[in-house]
């Protein structure tokens, strides 16, 4: 059998579409996963990078901090936090955190400081207080920037989520350990096709954030 | 009043910005701030908002130290406009414009209805308000800038090169249009540039700084092309400071002569006798309603078959009573005949004058200021 039979079998069989194991249950488990790390990662790094990128300070440690974090392996996190803490989310959630925060701090933090200093200067220079230059002046330009960052921190989060079926929860990822284990290929594929579906629609999502949140005179041509 | 006392700006790095300076700046006024490059005129700017603090010295604005208020009060009772205007790029023109009465807690409304009051101030058309700013020119940009440093009605504005980054005509026409507003405005005015003539145009006093912060003359803008405090300004002035100080001198003094005018439909007899009693060789040729046509050679002129495309072309004329002498003798320099014609604001002649007799219209202007009458800018 060739990919698309796989892949044809997975979703053609009606048993697939209901009960705790289905299809729409699984895909709600994966998304309520990476929807919990990416909010737990965002609280984390947007307030951290938005504040480092206002006042231009603490870039060095911030870098070494991002590349830290995305040199440390996933599974191997996983392993060992499951390990000192147990089975359960919590644990399945410090990895998925740990490989969200950089791109979502490094790039935020690099949005702002990108920032045009003549509107910033403008804005201190008319009695604006700093707060509200960091949220009105420099985070809407920001914004196409720090967008990107979460887009991709949610694309690996999607991708990554996989893991909690490791530890025993659900997610798409059930559907790939279990295949494996079973020999059952139709299973393997079925369930990365699902998760790669996922990775395309979080890129629409943001798409459409991006659309309606920046504004058109930062958007221009692009 | 802002009074800036013996102010000194050291930064970190030990640059001595400004050194031990003191100027009092008239309300009302538009006190220039010129010098080359690095000479300390940004920070001399920006201490006035206190967007640099002096190391040594202090600020009075009316009388009170201004680190008494608190550094946002301060900075919402003064505009502040700068290079390339610096707008909010998110933001359309009104609202843009509506940023300080918006931070002084105006409600959304009255805000924008104040943005479009200051649009027509500043001559932006009411169609530009829901734009962005990269949809603007470089010079309409630089309204807005104006526009909203304006927007809260402050006292105080302080400019630092705002109109640099833009072409010389769209340059000439901010100019205009800030003398205007000021007229009707009254504001007290900083101003920074590193034009001289930018300074001469706009300033009711011109503060000249050399590098190092420190300030070298601090006079009305005829006083300093009259007597340059020392070689310094002198130099900065530059080689036709005799030609710009003419700015000053209203060319109301000039005696036109009408003798050398004579209309379209004059007959022969009046151009024989104009020709040969004027003292000029040309006789300018005038339409029927006044209006300048050109310059023709007596000989040549035909009485009832004048052709107005024949003539010498008379140039550019200059308002006669409006414009300053620079610009009669300018007049009399580029006509073909060396005559400058005198009209009056609609454009009708009210008389000719000869080279010569700015030349010495020019020397009595300057007897008389040497004998201490003050000489009044004429723009
Ligand atoms: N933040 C700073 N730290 C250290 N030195 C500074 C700083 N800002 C300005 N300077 C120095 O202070 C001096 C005066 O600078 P300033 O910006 O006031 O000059 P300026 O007259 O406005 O010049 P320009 O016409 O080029 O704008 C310069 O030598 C400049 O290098
Ligand atoms: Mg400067």
């Amino acid at each position: 059998m060739n990919l698309l039979q796989f892949v044809h079998a997975f979703f053609g069989d009606g048993s697939h579409w209901h009960g705790y194991d289905g299809i729409p249950t699984r895909v709600l488990e994966h998304v309520r996963y990476s929807l919990e790390a990416l909010a737990l990662a965002a609280a984390i790094g947007l307030p951290v990078g938005l504040v480092t990128g206002h006042y231009g300070r603490g870039g060095n440690a911030l870098a070494l901090l991002a590349t830290a974090g995305r040199a440390l392996p996933t599974f191997g996190l996983l392993v060992l936090v499951v390990t000192w803490l147990g089975f359960g989310l919590g644990p399945v959630m410090i990895p998925l955190v740990v490989l969200a925060v950089p791109p979502i701090l490094v790039t935020t933090y690099e949005a702002v400081r990108s920032v045009d200093p003549a509107p910033v200067d403008a804005a201190r220079g008319m009695g604006m207080p700093e707060p509200r230059i960091l949220f009105q002046v420099e985070l809407p330009v920001a914004l196409t920037l720090i967008l990107g960052g979460l887009r991709s921190a949610a694309v690996q989060i999607v991708s990554t989520a996989t893991i909690a079926a490791y530890v025993g929860l659900g997610g798409l990822g059930r559907y790939i350990i279990d295949g494996l284990y079973q020999r059952n290929y139709e299973k393997v594929v079925g369930g990365a096709t699902l998760v790669a579906a996922l990775a395309l629609a979080t890129l629409a999502v943001f798409w459409a954030v991006a659309r309606l949140t920046v504004s058109p005179g930062v958007r221009r041509g692009t | 009043m802002i009074r800036i006392d013996s102010v000194t700006k050291r930064y970190p790095d030990g640059t001595v910005a400004v050194d031990r300076l003191s100027l009092d700046i008239e309300d009302g006024s538009i006190t220039v701030l010129v010098g080359p490059s690095g000479c300390g005129k940004t920070t001399t700017l920006r201490m006035i908002n206190r967007m640099v603090e002096p190391s040594e010295g202090t600020i009075l604005l009316d009388g009170a130290d201004i680190r008494q208020q608190p550094v946002n009060t301060l900075r919402r009772s003064m505009g502040y406009v700068i290079q390339n205007a610096g707008l909010f790029q998110h933001r359309t023109i009104v609202d843009n414009i509506a940023t300080v009465p918006r931070l002084l807690g105006w409600g959304k409304d009255r805000a924008r209805a104040r943005a479009r009051e200051l649009m027509e101030r500043v001559g932006l058309d009411a169609s530009l308000a829901k734009r962005y700013p990269y949809q603007l020119s470089g010079g309409q940009q630089q309204r807005v800038g104006v526009a909203r440093a304006l927007a809260a009605d402050p006292p105080v504005l302080l400019m630092d090169e705002p109109f640099s980054a833009v072409d010389p005509v769209v340059r000439k026409g901010l100019q205009d249009e800030l003398l205007r507003i000021q007229a009707e405005l009254g504001k007290t005015i900083v101003f920074v540039t590193h034009d001289i003539d930018e300074a001469v145009k706009l300033g009711t006093m011109v503060a000249v700084l050399r590098t190092g912060g420190h300030l070298a003359q601090y006079a009305p803008p005829a006083e300093l092309l009259s007597d340059p405090a020392d070689a310094f300004v002198e130099d900065f002035l530059g080689s036709d400071r005799g030609i710009r100080r003419l700015s000053f001198f209203p060319s109301g003094a000039l005696e036109l002569q009408t003798a050398p005018v004579v209309a379209l439909d004059a007959d022969a007899g009046t151009i024989a006798a104009r020709g040969s009693t004027s003292g000029a060789p040309y006789l300018l040729v005038a339409d029927l309603d006044g209006r300048p046509l050109g310059w023709g050679d007596p000989k040549d002129l035909t009485a009832g078959e004048i052709e107005p495309g024949r003539l010498l072309s008379h140039g550019r004329p200059f308002v006669h009573g409006k414009d300053s002498l620079r610009a009669a003798l300018d007049a009399a320099v580029l006509s073909p005949t060396g005559w400058a014609v005198g009209v009056d604001g609609t454009g009708r002649v009210v008389g000719v004058v000869s080279q010569q007799a700015v030349g010495e219209a020019i020397r009595s202007a300057h007897a008389l200021d040497r004998g201490g009458e003050d000489a009044r800018a004429v723009r």
